[in-house]
């Protein structure tokens, strides 16, 4: 099929096609890690996981509303401030949750589906009586359309860019955080053994609501990001919570690098897949590559390798 | 009720009198009889009769349904307050399809047994059409359908107020050949019965009659977000033209991610069969300048019925709404119903579709439509450029063309 093409094009072709698998591979990534922190460490299905995503989206399309009233001056800049405070505003509600739900349900994991699920009901709805049923985007600033255009049929772009930046920044800050921190040994402490850890002295409560509060407010990030690549309505996160187990169950559930890799093979064989043959086949070839490889490695790419608790 | 007749009936200006106070008076004159206009049970009563409305008014289809739902309630609004059908007020009876195909099929099924009502304005998606019409079937009720859909369908019992494909398909497709020198066309469609068919019969139509090539089909699963494989192929083929019926929340990512990678409408022809004003809210005006869309209605349509309607529902929906192709559908439902009950002077279901053939609206904020024997409606076919505000500067209009559902050497 390149037969017809000068080298260069194919060149051109090739790196662009590079690129649309890394802001795939960074678009899932996002999706994977807060749901890795709550999954893969903390042992509880979230299925509301997506919904958080949203509101940190919607998050977004509120301060962009805001920033048109009330100070249209501050348009180029409101974008970078407003993910923190979809981080911010989710971790709240993550931490509310938790209080309320989550923390009477951590013997019975099973349980947790089902009533993070109604959760996911409850957040549905309030965003459609919040928000009304229609998608919304919200105003992008200027330099955030468009691409780099390094030479002639050769564009790279810059909202693919800025996700796949904003997607390695957060995965650093939380390998940081996870292996260098104070809260991050209690974490692993808890995770491995939670009866020792509270012998210990550790707060294991404390600890439990700030790993939810933060998965949730990655999920902020994740799902403002993804305000510059689709819109938001109030079942978008129906949309994302597939994706975002697949990366996980398929990485094996508690390590962060199992969902980075994961997250970057999967894309990687999709956007490759889909460019040899076409959309939907390209999807199915890749979700059948992730069952075969499943059977053959029951416990994901990187098992986890602690006891359980 | 009969008035006092001047002496100087002869004189033309009394002549005139007289029968503006005849009208005037058969105005106040007691509706029929219900005995006389409702022999088959249906929930009609001397001063009422209830109708269906059957919508998604939660799930994913919300987002799209939601327009049709508020035209449909303008329109009623609007016949209730000029005195009703056949002198009787409508009731609306709202049901929730939730975007789930057995729903649909039960509510049908519940508005026109427990219910018994005169109509059914309703569903957006073909599936949902496709569950309710066996229960319309075996009930005899009548649906007023909204949506531009495949064809390849007809029944007694539906009145497609949309267009069928070939409609919206082929004089779309001989516009942008003729206009911009088209050879090569690229397909691109989410992956459901709508889009597959109508890219079926726009190949066949670009083949056979054009002469053109198709370098590329592709179809996306619904929810799709990411497109990045496709562009680049795009890029590679460079067709004159993309031919695109993506929908739902991928349209918003398939065009963002198309301006992202410098194909805007500058560089590249796009004409795309599946935008409206409605579907323009969430992609953003700046993101589709310079596309086009092939659709019988825009909201920028310049003509006095169009105008009265666009105020009519920005003043009952807020001044940000928009109208687009399938809300404006929407609105001809209960007007056609109207029309037809008046004409049949009956609610049956049976004489509403007798007197359905040939019936014509001239207040539709379309233009003129008649339907066919068929139930499909005679439409124009608009090309509309999209500006960065979100509405369509309107380049082309064809004549009034004939519904065809089932078009020959297209299948």
């Amino acid at each position: 099929m390149f037969s017809e093409y000068t080298t260069e094009e194919l060149q051109n072709i090739f790196m662009m096609q590079g690129f649309s698998g890394l802001s795939l591979f960074s678009v899932l990534l996002l999706m994977g890690l807060g749901l890795a922190l709550i999954f893969g460490q903390m042992g509880v299905i979230n299925m509301a996981h997506g919904e958080f995503m949203a509101l940190g989206a919607y998050t977004v399309y509120f301060c962009s509303t805001l920033t048109e009233q009330y100070a249209p001056a501050f348009g180029p800049y409101y974008f970078i401030c407003a993910i923190g405070i979809a981080f911010l505003v989710c971790a709240l509600v993550g931490a509310l949750v938790e209080f309320l739900m989550i923390r009477h349900l951590y013997h019975r994991p099973l349980d947790t589906l089902l009533a993070t699920w109604g959760l996911s009901l409850i957040m549905q709805q309030t965003y459609r009586s919040l928000f009304g049923a229609r998608e919304v985007t919200p105003t992008l600033p200027e330099w955030l359309m468009g691409s780099f255009n390094l030479k002639e049929g050769l564009d790279i772009p810059i909202n693919g860019v800025f996700v796949l930046c904003l997607a390695l920044l957060v995965t650093l800050v939380m390998i940081l955080f996870m292996y260098k921190s104070k809260f991050g040994l209690r974490l692993r402490a808890t995770v491995q053994n939670r009866k020792m850890s509270s012998a210990v002295g550790i707060n294991t409560g404390k600890v439990d609501r700030l790993a939810f509060s933060l998965g949730c407010g990655i999920a902020g990030i994740a799902g403002a990001a993804f305000t510059t690549i689709g819109s938001t309505g109030p079942d978008s996160g129906s949309r994302y919570i597939v994706d975002a187990f697949l990366v996980v169950v398929f990485g094996g559930a508690a390590n962060m690098l199992g969902c980075v890799a994961s997250a970057f093979g999967i894309a990687q064989a999709q956007s490759i897949l889909e460019f040899f043959l076409e959309g939907t086949k390209g999807k199915v070839a890749t979700l059948l590559v992730i069952v075969i490889a499943l059977m053959f490695r029951p416990q994901g790419l990187f098992p986890s390798k602690v006891r359980g608790h | 009720m009969i008035r006092t007749t001047p002496s100087s009936l002869s004189r033309l200006g009394h002549a005139a009198l007289a029968v503006a106070l005849l009208a005037a008076g058969s105005l106040q004159a007691a509706p029929p009889p219900t005995s006389e206009v409702n022999t088959t049970g249906l929930a009609v009563t001397d001063t009422t009769v209830t109708v269906g409305q059957l919508h998604s008014a939660t799930g994913t289809m919300a987002i799209s349904e939601t327009g049709s739902i508020q035209a449909e309630q303008l329109a009623i609004d609007q016949i209730n307050a000029a005195g009703g059908v056949l002198g009787r007020q409508i009731k609306v009876i709202k049901e929730d399809g939730a975007s789930d195909w057995p729903t649909f099929a039960e509510k049908a099924k519940k508005l026109l047994v427990s219910d018994k009502v005169g109509t059914v304005f309703g569903c957006w998606t073909s599936a949902s059409r496709k569950a309710v019409l066996p229960v319309f079937e075996k009930e005899n009720g009548m649906l007023y359908y909204p949506t531009f859909y495949e064809g390849l369908e007809q029944s007694k019992n539906v009145i497609y107020t949309g267009q069928e494909a070939t409609q919206q398909i082929l004089a779309g497709i001989d516009w942008i050949a003729k206009e911009k020198k088209a050879k090569t066309f690229y397909l691109v469609g989410s992956d459901y019965i709508w889009p597959r068919t109508s890219m079926k019969i726009a190949r066949k139509h670009i083949e056979n009659v054009l002469k053109g090539t198709v370098v590329g089909e592709e179809f996306y699963a619904l929810g799709s977000t990411s497109f990045g494989s496709l562009i680049n192929k795009i890029k590679l083929k460079k067709p004159d033209v993309i031919y695109a019926a993506v929908v739902g929340g991928s349209n918003v990512s398939f065009y963002k991610q198309l301006a992202a990678a410098g194909i805007n409408g500058t560089k590249q022809t796009l004409l795309t069969i599946s935008v409206t004003e409605d579907e323009v809210l969430g992609i953003g005006g700046e993101n589709l300048a310079g596309f086009y869309s092939a659709m019988k209605y825009f909201q920028s349509l310049d003509n006095p019925n169009n105008k009265e309607f666009v105020a009519a529902f920005k003043a009952k929906y807020g001044a940000a709404s928009v109208i687009g192709d399938v809300t404006q559908a929407g609105y001809l439902g209960p007007w056609l119903w109207k029309a037809a009950v008046e004409k049949a002077g009956s609610f049956d279901i049976d004489k509403i579709v007798a007197a359905s053939p040939d019936l014509e609206l001239k207040t539709a904020p379309e233009g003129y439509v008649k339907l066919h024997p068929n139930h499909h409606l005679w439409s124009k076919l608009r090309i509309g450029q999209w500006q960065k505000n979100g509405q369509a500067k309107v380049l082309y209009e064809s004549e009034l063309i004939e519904p065809n559902p089932f078009p020959k050497g297209y299948q």
